[in-house]
């Protein structure tokens, strides 16, 4: 029997086991629109601004582990999503992104609603393609979705031309995905490993530096056991924070630009970096000339490209992060007794840890009279508990949210860590929502963050999509205001945010509830009453106007080189 | 320092402007590109001259690999092989200077391929040093275009691409 491109497209994401799909409707698409009447058994949610409906997406990525799907219409609708597509580019996160596409003699004719959408995001995407013809579609959607999730994964744009979407065949879903060209590798090298256990025995000031990468392949079980056998302090990058339990004794928290101090310190005089899933990125790094500068660098990673890219590598391991540390930890098993001993030989080192935690804990002056930021976090935390699934925006309250929000359960924590998009928050609370409609979920936002994507309010009720979103006021566009404190001599130049909007009454004006507190007193009792509150909230909370984000490490400075709150 | 890199990839729409791209975004630097179908038409083979430090040639193989496109890189930097690139060169040859243009392209073994009375087009093919020494050569005389194709490279030995 013969379908509509567009009914292909649906039977192909019906195969993938797509069952939420985000996205807006446009010329270009309003055939899949139209078949989409036919898959009730794919969820779409109407967001109100296409790069909303890629955040989305992200955020149900994130939470679930899955692919997550997300389109949109060509020319305006398309280029909406680029950030989106480049926000999880940069994080990478699994997604396909369909966009419409005007029809294929129409392709380079400056039509109406056009935009070379393979062209713009192919710096942005893992990988992309043009459907010229209807029989490679099937093929097509089959290997978007595989190299989406293989390897490292990563966004994969398919552009649909309307024509294609109209034209019909006979519709048979591949077996298999034959791509000569991709063959990650998954398994780690024995002999590598090897080498790695003979290091880890080794040394006596082992650090295990974790990042994102951890998250994604699903290992938070794996790398716990290895900490312990160990008996390795754990740095996360922002990326990995709900990799590693944040209340464990072997925590040091986040390393790098807004770091804690022992973290920093440690990374510094560590004799060994044992890097699982992480980058190297600049915010973690500072100088890099002298980062982990006494350290040997172990680094396991499933791209190459990311080992030796920043530093020099002892011993590079590429494969995927689970095989690769359950094969470590297997081969330590082997030596069980030198693993006594070692254990043993760096304990003082975990003294000298936990004196540097005793003397830098994370901290901020409270008060009586101001609502402290980080006083919020705090109370947010204790009031959550540690199932709540978290979206944070990007700036001051992002840092806070890392440094004092401790994570325990995997794939709780959603944040725009390499792209560092304003607006992200709020649209990927609602994705992470969608997937779990039973559980907590909290965005927690800026005042200049939350209006970059506010019109999603509307999603949200539509949806009765019961996100709590914690909106910290303090007037400011803050992490550039804080630079500019620090480095411009205090001249707030563009960042004050002074126009007084009233975030109760827009909760109100999308349908929702809107709450506020003003004073550290009132804090607890609106977090709890925004909790058991029905349906979506904003909690907005004025909080004090120049509070700093502490420690911070100064652009082009060692990560030991803190500026320190105390 | 210089390399030569050749990539098998997919002969799709689109390759050639991924790997270009991928060269500007990271800002790697293209001395020269070629690119021609193989034998089997569905690949094509790219050569492609480049220059930087090891590290850096480290990163392109690797950015390079990482292209589901990309098939295979072959880098023959410190190994053996036959680098050929082709040259067309439009030169003046007035009275004065037509005998001298033609014994150095007997020289070099080109090949004359258009003559008008004031100018001789040539055709050398040679290794990128040998088109170097010819067009200086030719220089002093004139020359009023030169178009060269950039160097294609074959491994010596009877081992094809793929078995390595």
């Amino acid at each position: 029997m013969k379908k509509t491109g567009s009914q292909i497209l649906l039977e192909c994401l019906k195969k993938e086991g797509v069952d939420t799909l985000f996205g807006y409707p446009g010329g270009a698409v309003i055939n899949i629109y139209d078949d989409l009447v036919d898959y009730p058994e794919i969820k779409h949610i109407l967001t109100r601004h296409e790069q909303a409906a890629v955040h989305a997406a992200d955020g149900y990525s994130r939470a679930t582990g899955q692919v997550g799907v997300a389109l949109a219409t060509s020319g305006p609708g398309a280029t909406n999503t680029v950030t989106g597509i480049a926000t999880a580019y940069m994080d990478s996160i699994p997604m396909v992104i369909i966009t419409g596409q005007v029809p294929t003699p129409l392709i380079g004719n400056d039509a109406f609603q056009e935009a070379d959408m393979v062209g713009i995001t192919r710096p942005v995407t893992k990988h992309n393609y043009l459907v010229k013809d209807i029989k490679d579609l099937a093929r097509i959607i089959k290997q978007a979705f595989y190299i989406a999730r293989t390897g490292r994964p990563g966004p994969v744009l398919v552009d649909l031309p309307k024509d294609v979407q109209v034209a019909t065949t006979k519709f048979e879903y591949p077996e298999t995905v034959e791509l000569r060209g991709y063959k990650p590798t998954i398994s780690g090298n024995v002999r590598q490993i090897e080498k790695a256990a003979k290091m880890i025995l080794a040394a006596k000031k082992p650090v295990i530096y974790v990042g994102g990468g951890a998250v994604l392949a699903d290992c938070p079980a794996e790398l716990l056991q290895l900490a312990e056998l160990i008996q390795a302090p754990v740095t996360t990058t922002l990326m990995a924070m709900a990799a590693f339990p944040g209340e464990h004794p072997l925590s040091l928290g986040m390393l790098g630009m807004h770091g804690t101090y022992y973290a920093n310190m440690a990374v510094t005089h560590a004799d060994l970096l044992i890097t699982v899933g992480a980058r190297f990125d600049d915010r973690v790094t500072g100088k890099i000339d002298t980062f982990a500068p006494h350290a040997k660098i172990i680094h396991v990673d499933i791209d190459p490209t990311s080992i030796k890219k920043n530093v020099r590598v002892d011993l590079p391991v590429v494969g995927d992060l689970k095989d690769v540390i359950s094969k470590t930890i297997v081969a330590l098993g082997k030596h069980a007794d030198e693993v006594k001993a070692t254990v043993a030989a760096s304990q003082p080192w975990r003294d000298e840890v936990a004196s540097w935690k005793s003397a830098q804990p994370l901290t901020y002056q409270p008060s009586d009279t101001e609502i402290k930021p980080q006083f919020v976090i705090e109370q947010l935390r204790e009031l959550a508990g540690e199932d709540a699934i978290v979206a944070t925006e990007v700036g001051q309250h992002q840092m806070w949210a890392a440094q004092f929000f401790r994570f325990v359960q995997p794939r709780t924590f959603l944040t725009s860590g390499g792209l560092g998009t304003m607006g992200y928050g709020l649209p990927a609370a609602l994705g992470a929502q969608a997937a779990f409609p039973e559980r907590l979920v909290i965005d927690i936002s800026g005042d200049g963050s939350f209006q970059m994507n506010s019109q999603e309010m509307a999603t949200l009720v539509q949806y009765k999509l019961p996100v709590k979103i914690v909106i910290l006021n303090n007037g400011y566009l803050g992490m550039v205001r804080q630079w500019q404190q620090l480095f411009f001599d205090r001249r707030y130049s563009q960042t004050p945010l002074e126009l007084p909007i009233d975030f109760v009454k827009l909760a109100e004006a999308y349908g929702a509830t809107g709450l506020r507190a003003t004073s550290p007193s009132e804090v607890a009792a609106t977090i709890k009453q925004g909790f058991e509150t029905p349906g979506p909230v904003i909690m907005e909370f004025k909080v004090a106007r120049e509070e700093n984000v502490l420690p911070m490490v100064p652009a082009g400075r060692s990560i030991h080189e803190m500026v320190l709150a105390s | 320092m210089r390399h030569t890199i050749s990539v098998v990839v997919e002969n799709e729409f689109g390759v050639l402007a991924r790997v270009a791209g991928l060269f500007s975004g990271r800002g790697f630097n293209i001395e020269s590109l070629s690119v021609a179908p193989m034998f089997d038409p569905s690949m094509s083979r790219m050569t492609i001259v480049t220059t930087g430090d090891d590290r850096i040639l480290e990163q392109i193989t690797k950015q390079l690999n990482k292209l589901i496109d990309t098939i295979k890189v072959i880098d023959f930097t410190g190994s053996d092989y036959v680098e050929r690139e082709l040259a067309l060169m439009k030169v003046n040859a007035e009275e004065s200077s037509r005998a001298e243009v033609l014994r150095i392209v007997d020289i070099f073994r080109g090949k004359t391929v258009d003559v008008t009375p004031r100018s001789y087009t040539i055709e050398v093919t040679g290794a990128p040093a040998k088109i170097n020494a010819i067009v200086e050569l030719l220089r002093p005389i004139g020359i009023k275009e030169l178009v060269r194709t950039g160097p294609v490279v074959i491994g010596r030995g009877s081992k094809g691409w793929r078995q390595d």
